[in-house]
């Protein structure tokens, strides 16, 4: 088997014609690593995964999962991986082992055999104690935990996770990290997942790739992402305004300049120890520092530079989707 | 790497087993589907008391009754005026004895109730599958459809799993009417055997097949269960009504005939009826299987053929 998982060749999906939603992207998987798909809402994640889950056919190019094609061999495909959607799919009325053995039936496993594999899983996501609770009474934490369950009721090669964490909790989702990891470890997959939540992305993946209005604009790991971007970030305001640039670019180890909004924004190797010899430079010309900021590279730096916008400004929508969910909840009554 | 072969039809058992786990443990929802029928059994059935519009209660004549003596012959019988006085208690006995007839000329039984029950089954039937649609456009609501989709199980087995669901209970339901309709008073004829109910639920089940087929075409690519809703809302009126299922098609005007002839609902009901409480007729009875079977065969492969060209955009 090849080390590349999943590759993709000029993926592309429109919808109705004129809506490119994923936008000739290339990408590989290799064997057993984290892939994240990192970009805001509607910037094409959610798409190209359900492409790769066989369950939206693209328009143009193609792609395979293990070596099976997307379009013609779907069935190969479906068999041999887990999805973990973005909706929680669980059934509510029935219980949570229900909900997987019914999962185990769409593979076709058999009854002793699936049996096993849920008494397995529901310890594996510490559920046990619930298997015999309706899903309506979970919490979304749980629920989170039985989806993933249920993705791995056919013990597959790779994992596809849409959004693992969209709408949980601070401490469920580091907790949810804390599963994912635990599975890939355990079961030696391959993760694909999309997420929205640069931490998420930070903390999880192996590399990702930036998706903005359903192109790819970069991949690597989160490293070396942000260490492309050439080093520390140094923040800074001088008393009455001066124009210094010359000043701060003689000092060791200062890469790039920029002057916005009266404040200079400052690329640098080693932060901690460059900053007090820029403050020195200044001093030593008579300038005085009135504010200083040393931050490291987060992923957000690396998702402005790559797309002119900030990753942050994205983020209310998870509160959209959580009153979506809720209204949905109110709607059914429950 | 799933190990397992599974079969082309592995999901439909686990589908529908889904579905009706679901049904059975809304013990409320399913209390409502029982009484539901109860209800209208009896206040249409019993209410609309139509065998006693022939009896002589719903004639209140004098003690004579003139009759006009140029209508009878030889004429010259009557009196002075041309009229000739009958007992009014002789014509309300001939009457009487005419109701049962007419009842039996148009309804084809002797009681209104026993016509009506059999209808209700129909009624039932075409509600339960109605309804049908609905599941799979919260299916798609919800995520499920999406998740069900990216597993190996064929595209056609999830339509279908719904229709068998819907047909499974369309018989629990026709069941549950038959035993209250015997419990209320409903007259079999002398044909009625054991093999009767088998050839009613298999009238059920061809109807079930072919309606949940048509409703659930509609919903593949809804997203909005209000549409589902309102497309019930309106036909379900005229499916009724433009069937025999609470009067017979003889008595209606033409153009409404025209409709009742090749509604499903009719050939359910008649069949229905004359395997309980009309004289069997083997051909007519052949007839009304021959449209369900080709109706339901037709619609569902219909319905399974969208269903593998819309389930995947």
């Amino acid at each position: 088997m090849s080390e590349e998982v999943i590759m993709t060749e000029e993926l592309t999906k429109v919808f109705n014609k004129h809506l490119t939603a994923v936008d000739h992207v290339n990408f590989s998987v290799k064997q057993g690593e984290i892939f994240g798909f990192l970009g805001p809402n509607g910037a094409g994640k959610t798409t190209t995964i359900n492409m790769l889950i066989t369950i939206l056919k693209p328009t143009e190019g193609k792609a395979s999962v293990l070596g099976f094609d997307i379009a013609k061999q779907n069935d190969d495909v479906r068999n041999v991986i887990g999805v973990v959607p973005q909706e929680y799919t669980a059934d509510e009325d029935l219980t949570g082992l229900e909900n997987i053995l019914l999962c185990a039936d769409l593979y076709g496993i058999p009854r002793q055999i699936s049996k096993e594999r849920a008494t397995d899983l529901l310890k594996l996501v510490e559920l046990t104690d619930f298997k015999d609770k309706k899903v309506q009474t979970y919490s979304g934490g749980m629920r989170r935990r039985l989806e993933l369950a249920c993705g791995l009721i056919n013990r597959p090669k790779v994992l596809f996770l849409d959004e693992p964490t969209l709408g949980l909790d601070v401490q469920t989702r580091t907790a949810t990290w804390d599963y994912i990891r635990k599975l890939k470890k355990e079961f030696g997959m391959t993760l694909f997942m999309t997420t929205h939540y640069l931490e998420e992305a930070d903390s999880l993946c192996d590399r990702i790739a930036i998706i903005d209005h359903g192109k790819i604009v970069v991949v690597g790991a989160p490293e070396e992402l942000k260490h492309s971007l050439g080093g520390d970030i140094i923040t800074l305001s001088i008393k009455d305004d001066p124009d210094v640039t010359e000043v701060i670019s003689s000092v060791e180890n200062v890469k790039d300049v920029k002057k916005e909004n009266g404040s200079y924004r400052i690329t640098a190797q080693i932060g901690e120890v460059t900053a007090p010899l820029i403050i020195e430079a200044l001093r030593e010309k008579g300038y005085t520092v009135t504010k200083l900021m040393l931050t490291e590279p987060t992923l957000n730096e690396v998702y402005l530079k790559y797309t002119g916008r900030s990753m942050r400004d994205t983020e209310e929508s998870r509160e959209t989707f959580r009153a979506q969910r809720m209204t949905m909840i109110r709607a059914r009554g429950g | 790497m799933n190990e397992h072969h599974p079969s082309r039809f592995h999901g439909i058992w686990a589908l529908t087993k889904r579905e009706l786990k679901k049904w059975l443990k809304e013990p409320i929802i399913l209390l409502m589907a029982i009484l539901q029928p109860v209800l209208w059994m009896g206040l249409f059935g019993k209410a609309m008391n139509i065998g006693n519009m022939f009896s002589s209660s719903s004639l209140s004549l004098p003690s004579l009754v003139p009759i006009p003596g140029s209508s009878l012959i030889p004429p010259q019988l009557g009196d002075a005026s041309g009229y000739i006085y009958v007992n009014g208690s002789y014509l309300s006995n001939a009457f009487a004895n005419l109701g049962p007839t007419i009842m039996q000329g148009i309804f084809g039984v002797a009681d209104y109730f026993s016509y009506m029950a059999i209808g209700m089954i129909s009624f039932i039937v075409m509600f339960t599958t109605m309804f049908s649609g609905m599941s799979i456009v919260w299916d798609r609501r919800l995520g499920f459809l999406n998740k069900v989709l990216s597993t190996p199980v064929s595209r056609g087995t999830i339509i279908f799993s719904k229709v068998l669901n819907a047909s499974l209970r369309a018989i629990f339901q026709a069941t549950i009417i038959l035993i209250l309709a015997v419990i209320f008073g409903l007259q079999v004829s002398s044909t009625f055997t054991v093999v009767s109910i088998l050839g009613l639920y298999a009238a059920v089940f061809l109807l079930s097949v072919g309606l949940s087929s048509v409703f659930l075409a509609v919903a593949l690519r809804s997203t909005r269960w209000e549409t589902q809703m309102a497309i019930v809302n309106l036909i379900n009126l005229p499916l009724m009504f433009a069937s025999n299922t609470f009067f017979p098609i003889s008595q209606m005007p033409d153009w409404i005939q025209a409709i009742a002839r090749v509604n499903p609902i009719s050939y359910l009901t008649d069949a229905n009826r004359q395997l309980t409480v009309l004289p069997l007729d083997a051909s007519s009875l052949m007839f009304d299987f021959a449209f369900l079977g080709v109706f339901a065969a037709v619609f569902s492969v219909i319905g399974i053929a969208l269903s593998w060209r819309y389930l995947t955009k």
